[in-house]
């Protein structure tokens, strides 16, 4: 495994022709995702961010079309098979499991972990500021501390694809910013493949590249961050983000309830 | 394109496990059929006036006893539910909570040694009477013994029901200055009503199926229900034709009335929870407070008297010689290891259940369920029509020709055993189990923790307690149960509670205090250790 420094370069994630349904609510996705770079993808609740993420992740399989990650269809593999990580909203840990056996999970799924695996761990959790908190359970630790948890397994597991489903949504501004800071120095360090689902436009805006927006269940836009933030975006997105987008952008629009 | 998944190991083990119940019930019923057809002319000749006074009996037992149970459950939950906070009101609701845990023959005993021809009132009741006390046999014994199991039952189901009242509802009643009458027209008694036919089904439905009192208490031909009947005739009478009219009888009626009650949405499994008080915002008066506390110390009195009896009777036997007695060392020792590893088959087939359930139900998503997830959460369900009289009735019937039919009595106690308490201990596995997985199972399919490893690291830290509290639960059933081993014990094989019905038939009355003393204690302990381990939720993030 070509630890270290460098890590995996991240690959392209696309979306070929995929249609998914559930219930009555039809999704379809054709869409590419560059590779080693953060895009942020907004849109309305209900426009099918998440489950854009779990087809990517493989906890939902597609209908017909092919997910495809750095050019292999992975359309049928199962979620451990797949080169991705991914970072939920909220239960990312074993509440009975210590600190370090979360993260140490990363590295094998029945926690066999050899002196090298161990090296790695602590380096990841001196990475996300955890150091000194190897032996915490999860109730020990603030909301914050433990969406680190997460992402130091997310680099101990060291894939090129890192999927984030809303995972700062529940912490307060500053704590979000300083969470968002630590994706965008991971990012620079392991350049892997960032999807970001954030309803919050000054996270897009903060570490997002491109921009993916999604209005009733398929791919209304895509561009640059700055163009659609400089007001270049479809009048769906200035709808979605409010009036005066750009200036004083409410943190609170549709916030997912948490 | 249908993507293959690796099947999952958890649905193959609820696969194995309803056909484990299928088997039991199924040959039961294969045993019924083979012996009815055998014998058709004989069983449909055994539908004379005797059966049909069974039934009229079984009907009339069970509809008096939820009558005398319920009405004053309903008054006596009230009055709790009216005085959240006094001294002693927590050890009250405890104490409700016993007869539950409380073998009935235990309870039987309890009952007798009060209230029988030599109890602790027969003096008493002499004087009054001025004649002779007869004690209580037949229909008032059993609706006595009835009413001693039911009452706290039902009383805790409404006071549970009268705590979901919102205490804004309160807090706007005492605004409103409202009275006792007018508070309970308006506020308590359409959450009663609405509890009224769930609590009121479930004990009938308790009533009609049970065996232990009814044999014990029931004492002659004219108290006889078809559970007791169908004992009668194949351990007495020997009559295969007469008890395969009764089974079906039996089958017939409790078909009818859980169906009824699955319409009327109740619940059919008897609650262990202890409901807590909320903080109430009302002022009861001087009068009504007297007439509460009243009420309180009647229902207190009825219930404590059986296990205060239970405990000076128990202690009046000579217990060291007992405790030394070969014949009861033995029975102790069957009963601990028939008791165990009914108790471990029942946690396994729970938990089977509940994995395959879970399993089937996340890769389905949309659409509608499949029989096999159907199966998976109602299967347990159907122990609830096949009472184990039945089930050890029919394997009687179909075992007595392929040679010693008492020989399998272990089996026969372990594994009817294990399914009556499945709908117990699926009521403290599943939810347990629903939420550690709604938790973890995207954490686990991301992390490719699967298999062996997920048993170890994820889902046995998450359910170690429910799974205790479930063993030790259903141990307690099965402890105490005397049903299938009435009908299978031997001189060489006998449990505790069939040991207890032996002496208490060569009326060996202190062994028999003595024995219910011990077992007594057992199941208490047991039930107090499954709720204490049911107590303790392991806290999530």
């Amino acid at each position: 495994m070509s630890d270290g420094a460098m890590g995996r370069r991240g690959v392209p994630v696309r979306l070929d022709k995929v249609s998914f349904s559930y219930g009555e609510v039809q999704l379809a996705f054709d869409v590419q995702f560059a590779a080693a770079e953060i895009t942020a993808i907004m849109g309305p609740s209900g426009s099918g961010k998440s489950t854009l993420l779990n087809l990517v992740a493989g906890f939902e399989t597609p209908g017909s079309g092919h997910v495809l990650i750095g050019g292999a269809d992975v359309s049928a593999a199962p979620p451990a098979a797949r080169p991705v990580s991914m970072v939920f909203q909220e239960n990312n840990l074993f509440a009975h499991l210590c600190v370090e056996q979360n993260v140490g999970l990363g590295r094998s799924p029945s926690l066999r972990l050899t002196e090298a695996d161990r090296a790695d761990i602590a380096g990841a959790l001196a990475r996300t500021g955890l150091a000194g908190k190897e032996n915490r359970l999860p109730r020990e630790l603030s909301g914050g501390e433990r969406q680190r948890v997460a992402l130091a397994r997310v680099l101990v597991r060291d894939r090129p694809v890192l999927l984030l489903d809303e995972p700062f949504a529940s912490l307060g501004p500053a704590l979000r910013d300083d969470m968002l800071d630590l994706v965008a120095a991971v990012h620079d360090e392991r350049r892997m493949t960032v999807l970001f689902v954030t309803h919050q436009p000054e996270d897009a805006r903060r570490i997002g590249r491109n921009v993916v927006f999604l209005d009733n269940g398929t791919v209304a836009a895509t561009g640059t961050a700055d163009d659609f933030f400089a007001g270049a975006g479809p009048d769906a997105f200035r709808r979605y983000i409010g009036a005066g987008a750009g200036n004083a952008v409410s943190r609170d629009i549709a916030r997912k309830r948490t | 394109m249908a993507p293959a998944r690796p099947t999952d190991p958890r649905v193959a083990a609820g696969v194995i496990a309803l056909a484990a119940i299928t088997l039991l019930i199924g040959g039961a019923l294969a045993g019924l059929l083979v012996e009815g057809a055998h014998d058709f002319s004989g069983a449909w000749a055994a539908f004379d006036a005797y059966l049909l006074r069974v039934v009229r009996f079984t009907l009339w037992q069970a509809s008096l006893s939820t009558l005398l149970s319920v009405v004053p459950a309903l008054f006596v939950a009230r009055a709790l539910s009216r005085h959240p906070r006094f001294l002693g009101r927590g050890s009250i609701l405890r104490l409700f909570a016993v007869p539950l845990a409380l073998p009935a023959i235990v309870a039987a005993l309890g009952i007798l040694a009060l209230y029988g021809r030599a109890g602790y009132f027969a003096g008493l009741f002499s004087t009054i009477g001025g004649q002779g006390w007869p004690g209580i046999y037949g229909l008032s014994g059993i609706l006595v013994a009835h009413v001693f199991f039911n009452l706290p039952l039902a009383t805790r189901l409404f006071l549970e029901a009268l705590q979901t009242i919102p205490a804004d509802q309160w807090r706007l009643a005492s605004q409103l200055g409202m009275a006792a009458p007018p508070a309970f027209r308006l506020i308590e008694w359409p959450t009663l009503r609405a509890a009224l036919p769930g609590v009121a089904g479930l004990v009938f439905m308790l009533c009609i199926t049970s065996f232990t009192i009814v044999l014990t208490l029931g004492g002659g031909p004219a108290a006889t229900t078809l559970e007791v009947g169908i004992y009668q005739a194949l351990r007495f009478d020997f009559d295969p034709a007469r008890a395969v009219a009764l089974t079906m009888l039996q089958i017939a009626v409790t078909f009818i009335v859980v169906l009824a009650l699955t319409r009327l949405g109740a619940n059919v499994v008897g609650d262990t929870n202890l409901p807590v008080a909320p903080r109430r915002y009302l002022s009861v008066n001087g009068t009504e407070a007297v007439f509460n506390a009243g009420l309180i110390m009647l229902a207190l009195l009825f219930v404590v008297g059986p296990m205060a009896a239970t405990v000076a009777a128990g202690l009046g036997a000579d217990l060291g010689r007992l405790a030394g007695e070969a014949t009861v060392r033995q029975a102790t020792f069957t009963s601990a290891v028939l008791a165990f590893l009914s108790a471990l088959l029942s946690v396994m087939l729970s938990l089977a259940l509940t994995m395959a359930r879970r399993a089937l139900a996340l890769s389905r998503r949309a659409g509608a369920r499949t029989l096999l997830e159907h199966a998976t959460d109602t299967g347990a369900g159907f122990v609830l029509v096949v009472p184990p009289i039945v089930i050890g009735a029919g394997w009687f019937l179909l075992l007595r020709h392929a040679g010693d039919v008492f020989a399998i009595a272990p089996v026969m106690v372990v594994t009817v055993n294990a399914v009556m308490a499945m709908p117990f201990a699926l009521r403290a596995v599943r939810p347990a189990y629903d939420a550690a997985s709604e938790r973890h199972e995207r954490l686990c399919a991301q992390l490719g923790i699967s298999g062996w490893a997920r048993l170890r690291l994820v889902d046995w830290p998450s359910l170690r307690r429910p799974l205790a509290t479930a063993f030790a639960f259903a141990m307690a059933l099965s402890l105490g149960d005397l049903g299938v081993i009435a009908l299978f014990g031997s001189d060489s094989v006998q449990t505790l509670p069939y040991l207890l019905l032996a002496r208490m038939g060569s009326y060996r009355t202190a062994d028999a205090a003595g024995l219910a003393l011990l077992l007594g204690l057992v199941c208490l302990a047991l039930v107090l250790a499954a709720d204490w381990l049911g107590r303790e939720k392991a806290r999530n993030v």
